[in-house]
């Protein structure tokens, strides 16, 4: 099988507009989580979100006003890999999002509102010839879209992959993540005692896969699974069982074990039920020493977005030798005993290990390998 | 490499459902897609009552599915699907239910289908497939992306079968078209026969 890798990144948060200034925002432990204005019903609500300016000043380059936030969002994030290496015609885009530009919805605009069509305006921008592949699977999408994209290139059926990643804080899913109870009123704490729910967050993320001759900086993708609890469609198994064999499926690949494992970048969303999901299925495959850290203190719950964001970040942590600290947990709050990280530690990564968790009982785990 | 069959074909459209080139229910009657979905339900003798909270994508993923998947006793299926839509029928409803300031009720239960995967986990629920999962969204039936990635499954991933599907709905447009690939059959698994399938 082909070796596939992820050899460029991109990502823009509140943190910062680029890779490198979001790096030195974690470094310092900075959070892009704050108190926001009311939107909706809601009021004296936390969320991570982007200063419509920094956008616009990605991509000052055109005339931008008229086309949606969410838009001008994705390409901001994949504009820089593109101006680094061109587009052929055998390049394919594929988007991770799970609502795309649902605002449209507020004017009544399903055209709008349609991912396909937002996929097509993504690929129309950048003058991609191939038609665009969408994976929309809750919150696994991002890390999903990686494993799709190593998957149709070892298949032979694609070739150079950009992947993008977006998705927005809107009104839709804030109202809907406050029915479930499931948002906290104050920044988040993953894996912590007083742990009280997701803070929703916004971000745009892009990768350049293939499986071309790696450089000293690219990352191998070598091994991956996406396995459902066949549980309940809202919340995660009690015993974590699609996450254990979405792990189990990706250490297979990888033909490692489970103590190989340098570094675990965790779903952690700091809703009660997934941290301790987790925790149990880590304990399962024996990760218990591993250190483990969400990135959900920093960027909050970024939907689509996050785990091809949190996949961006450990390879940032790989090449920097580096692993970026769980920010809000104080006493940890799971049943079984995890190494999740109180501070940056210096680390020397070779095999890291990302996961993600979401609705619909959807799990998907992925290996990362230092070349 | 020894080739991959498709086994069993499924469609529901022009408010029909047929089962491998036979029409097992047809319903001229329904005034819209939520009697028929239901009359469809009844028809067949289902006894499984999560039916009715489910949403238009997932009751149509169901009625769909289940006409193929009832007869398997292998549990090792991964379930791949793909739809234009998205969850957009369900977007529009829970979207109705905070436009009005005045009348904000959004409610968990329309909510959480606001995923279109969600229709899979309802799958992956109903028979106990702890399987491989994925979601496509795409203007038009991708055949070399859905034969391209089942492949992958069966051959890379110890599946033993894949059961793939385009299932739409928008508001009263629909459209289902379900078919199992497994290690054995007679129809050979090719995009020749997909787009066939799906004409």
């Amino acid at each position: 099988m082909k070796k596939v890798y992820i050899h460029q990144y991109n990502y823009l948060s509140p943190l910062g507009n680029n890779a490198q200034t979001n790096w030195e925002a974690l470094v310092n432990y900075q959070s892009g989580i704050t108190l926001q204005p009311k939107l909706g019903n809601l009021d004296g609500y936390y969320a991570s979100v982007i200063a419509d300016k920094t956008i616009d000043n990605e991509i000052e380059t055109f005339d931008t006003n008229k086309l949606p936030r969410v838009l001008k969002m994705a390409i901001a994030a994949l504009q820089p890999l593109i101006e680094k290496q061109r587009i052929t015609p055998n390049s394919t885009l594929i988007l991770s999002t799970t609502k795309g530009d649902i605002k449209a919805l507020e004017q009544d605009n399903l055209e709008e509102a349609s991912i396909p069509f937002l996929a097509e305006q993504i690929a129309s921008h950048f003058g991609f010839r191939k038609r665009p592949i969408i994976v929309s699977n809750a919150c696994v999408s991002g890390v999903l879209a990686l494993a799709v994209a190593k998957r149709m290139i070892q298949m032979d059926m694609m070739n150079e992959v950009y992947i993008v990643a977006v998705d927005e804080v809107t009104e839709f899913v804030v109202s809907g993540f406050n029915s479930f109870q499931a948002m906290s009123f104050e920044p988040c704490k993953p894996y912590d005692v007083n742990r009280k729910g997701v803070n929703l967050g916004e971000a745009a993320a892009a990768v350049y896969v293939s499986a071309n001759e790696p450089t000293k900086n690219s990352i191998e993708i070598v091994g991956d699974g996406s396995i459902n609890d066949a549980n309940h469609i809202s919340g995660p198994s009690r015993t974590g069982e699609g996450l254990y064999q979405s792990i189990q499926s990706a250490l297979n690949e990888a033909d490692i074990t489970s103590n190989q494992i340098d570094y675990v970048s965790s779903h952690g969303t700091a809703t009660l039920y997934n941290d301790e999901m987790e925790a149990i299925a880590f304990d399962r495959l024996a990760l218990n020493q591993t250190p483990v850290s969400s990135l959900k203190g920093y960027f909050g719950h970024t939907l689509g977005t996050s785990g091809l964001l949190e996949t961006i970040v450990t390879c940032q942590m790989m090449q920097n030798k580096k692993a970026i600290a769980n920010l809000g947990l104080e006493h940890l709050g799971v049943t079984k005993p995890i190494h999740v990280l109180q501070k940056h530690i210096d680390l020397d990564i070779n095999y890291a290990l990302k996961t993600a968790s979401g609705f619909g009982g959807c799990n998907t785990a992925l290996i990362l390998k230092k070349v | 490499m020894e080739s991959l069959y498709i086994t069993h074909v499924c469609k529901i459209q022009s408010q029909q459902i047929i089962l491998n080139d036979k029409v097992v229910f047809e319903d001229v009657e329904s005034a819209d897609l939520n009697s028929f979905l239901k009359n469809g339900y009844k028809n067949q003798a289902y006894d499984y009552a999560k039916f009715f909270k489910m949403d238009h994508l997932s009751k149509l993923t169901f009625l769909a599915a289940e006409p193929i998947l009832q007869d398997q006793d292998d549990k090792n299926i991964a379930l791949v699907f793909m739809n234009r839509a998205a969850s957009l029928d369900t977007d529009v409803k829970h979207q109705q239910s905070i436009q009005n300031k005045e009348a904000y009720y959004p409610s968990p239960a329309v909510f959480v289908y606001t995923l279109p995967n969600i229709c899979l986990g309802e799958l992956s629920i109903k028979h106990k497939l702890q399987t491989e999962n994925c979601f496509f969204v795409s203007e038009n039936f991708d055949s070399k992306l859905m034969y391209n990635y089942a492949e992958y499954l069966i051959r890379h991933k110890n599946v033993d079968k894949v059961l793939c599907g385009w299932i739409d709905v928008l508001e009263n447009e629909y459209r289902a078209v379900v078919y199992l690939v497994e290690k054995q059959g007679e129809i050979e698994h090719s995009r020749n026969e997909l787009e066939q399938i799906f004409i």
